[in-house]
């Protein structure tokens, strides 16, 4: 069973996505099975939010509206938790 | 037999089989078939984990947590661990498929607008390196004691990583203030930097004697009876000056010369009694702004000092704030480019700049204050209205603080005076306490980098220095101020009878010359 789910949260950390943000998410979304995506920009590109070197790479700053969206079984549980951990500022449940 | 002149950066002798470590010899690999290759690369890759995983238990901050993390979850990228095994099945080997992949990320980090990702270039080469070393085999050369280790630079992680007893290190490029320096003389480590490249043998014996500045490789016979006869005499000298280590110093007429410590790190006092020092004359704050992307909390910053103060039991704790800049940057937060950084936008340059940078720091002090005899020292003051700004900015903190019912002191303001123009017009400053800074000071009036090898000689105080200093302790005595030295000038033994003799009676040493400086002074 697949299904979709797609959401866009602020980033309000101090610094954006440096390391200790960038690891937070990655380690986050690969606890999910389904296909997880994030950008900065609704019409994309895409990056895989479960690799460190695209998700850190995307050098995102503070203050980017950062768009998620997910693919697969656990899509919309996925795509909650990840908006959640943005909006803790990446603090730890 | 070769013999190399280098710059003394930590005196001391050591005598051992010479260990080449880095990047600058790493043993030629014979390649494999690719499905070998692919499994070596593997193999160097989990080494790499598992070494990690070891520091990120020792680290205790988050910050430097975060940065291995993020090599930690490079190592397991499919972005990563893709490309290099299409390199390795397109027929190359595993160090260069995995050089070029990182290459590619370095580049693009190195590209980056942005300091902080720019930084993160550096973590990502550090991160090439150790799984390129795990796959030649060179992270298994441990150093064993007894060692002249040589190497073109040394990370600070792996000098703190290593047992030296016994050892020395040769460095063929670095400074004597770099950071290894520092920690090297603190932990009296001989050291030797700027010897410049050279070709070594294998197997080479080396003798390193870093009180005269020399490596000796594969010595004859007399030159080995040379250096056993100066090591003996310097240890002799040694285990004679350890019996003053606990007694208070005093010349041999009697009278009392405190003899305090510089700190860089609060780890340091670990090995340290707290009952062989009048007191800390110099706190370096800089490692709580290193290795980091946020700035350091109040309250992060309050338990590190609170630490400090309790650990010296009443005596007096002298915290700097800080000084970044100069030969001390700070990635994000100091100035980028300065043409000459030493004459730039340094000290309570960027402090004032800063101020809510400082303000933070101030309210941790205040804080700290309650706890200690805890003294704060402004840096690179050249006018007075720096050090009254400061004041300003301390007054305010202490009243927002008990206005907020946290409890606070207004801590002694002093100032390290560096500055020629406040040297020379010491009087105008209204400051607790003056500390002098005798290595920026001696560059600044002799116009000559501390760090260029080649002026070295124009580094050694001078008539002008010596007046300089003889008449801030007139001034100290006259206003009823104390005036100590911190620089690395009160930790070199044959300059303590002049450094007496200008009216110095406090001198803040480096830990490993305690001892040593204490017996210089009961010979004078």
């Amino acid at each position: 069973m697949s299904e979709t789910a797609q959401s866009s949260v602020v980033i309000e950390h101090e610094v954006g996505l440096h390391a200790r943000p960038s690891v937070k998410l990655t380690q986050l979304a690969k606890s999910f099975r389904s296909r997880i995506e994030i950008s900065t920009a609704a019409e994309g590109p895409w990056i895989d939010a479960k690799s460190i070197v695209k998700v850190m790479g995307s050098k995102t700053p503070k203050g980017a509206l950062l768009h998620v969206r997910a693919e697969g079984e656990d899509a919309e549980t996925a795509v909650q938790a990840i908006v959640a951990l943005v909006e803790r500022d990446f603090e730890t449940a | 037999m070769l013999e190399l002149v280098g710059t003394p950066a930590a005196p001391g002798m050591a005598a051992g089989p010479v260990v080449r470590i880095g990047s600058t010899r790493r043993r030629e690999r014979l390649r494999r078939a690719a499905s070998d290759e692919l499994s070596e690369i593997g193999n160097a890759i989990a080494a790499a984990q598992a070494a990690l995983a070891v520091l990120m238990e020792s680290v205790g901050d988050d910050e430097a947590a975060g940065i291995l993390a993020f090599q930690m979850a490079l190592l397991e990228d499919d972005e990563i661990t893709r490309p290099l095994a299409e390199g390795i099945a397109a027929g190359a080997g595993a160090d260069e498929a995995w050089s070029k992949v990182m290459n590619a990320l370095i580049a693009d980090y190195e590209a980056s607008e942005d300091i902080y990702f720019r930084g993160r270039a550096a973590d990502l080469a550090d991160l090439r390196e150790r799984v390129l070393d795990a796959l030649t085999g060179a992270d298994a050369e441990t150093i064993a004691p007894g060692s002249i280790v040589v190497a073109e630079d040394l990370a600070p992680s792996r000098f703190l990583a290593t047992d030296w007893s016994g050892s020395g290190l040769v460095l063929t490029r670095g400074g004597i203030t770099s950071h290894v320096a520092i920690l090297a003389r603190s932990r009296g480590v001989p050291l030797l930097v700027g010897v410049g490249p050279f070709e070594l043998s294998d197997a080479c014996e080396a003798l390193l004697d870093s009180h005269e500045g020399v490596l000796v490789i594969d010595p004859d016979p007399p030159a080995r009876e040379r250096f056993e006869h100066r090591r003996t005499a310097h240890e002799d000298r040694a285990r004679a000056d350890r019996q003053h280590l606990a007694t208070e110093a005093r010349t041999a007429a009697g009278e009392r010369v405190r003899v305090m410590i510089n700190v860089a790190r609060p780890e340091e006092l670990d090995a340290i009694d707290p009952g062989h020092v009048d007191g800390i004359g110099l706190v370096r704050t800089e490692f709580l702004f290193h290795d980091r992307r946020d700035l350091p909390s109040e309250e992060e910053q309050y338990r590190v000092y609170r630490r400090i103060a309790e650990w010296a039991q009443g005596k007096p704790v002298t915290i700097r704030t800080l000084d970044a800049g100069g030969d001390k940057p700070i990635p994000g937060l100091t100035h980028d480019g300065e043409s000459n950084p030493f004459l730039g936008v340094r000290g309570v340059r960027l402090s004032l700049e800063r101020p809510e940078i400082l303000e933070v720091q101030l309210r941790a002090l205040a804080r700290a204050a309650v706890l200690g005899n805890v003294k704060v020292m402004v840096p690179m003051v050249a006018v007075p209205h720096e050090l009254d700004r400061v004041r300003e900015l301390l007054g305010k903190a202490v009243h927002d603080l008990r206005t907020a019912g946290t409890e606070a002191e207004l801590p002694p303001l002093g100032m390290m005076v560096e500055v020629p123009a406040a040297a020379l017009a010491i009087e105008r400053f209204d400051a607790a306490f003056y500390s002098i800074g005798s290595n920026d000071l001696l560059q600044y009036l002799m116009a000559a980098g501390r760090d260029e090898p080649a002026l070295a000689s124009l580094s050694k105080p001078g008539p002008a220095f010596w007046r300089v200093l003889r008449e801030l302790c007139e001034h100290g005595t006259a206003a009823g101020r104390e005036v100590s030295l911190c620089g690395d000038l009160a930790s070199d033994i044959g300059s303590i009878a002049q450094l007496l003799a200008s009216g110095l009676r406090t001198l803040s040493v480096a830990q490993a010359a305690l001892a040593s400086v204490k017996a210089a002074v009961s010979r004078v």
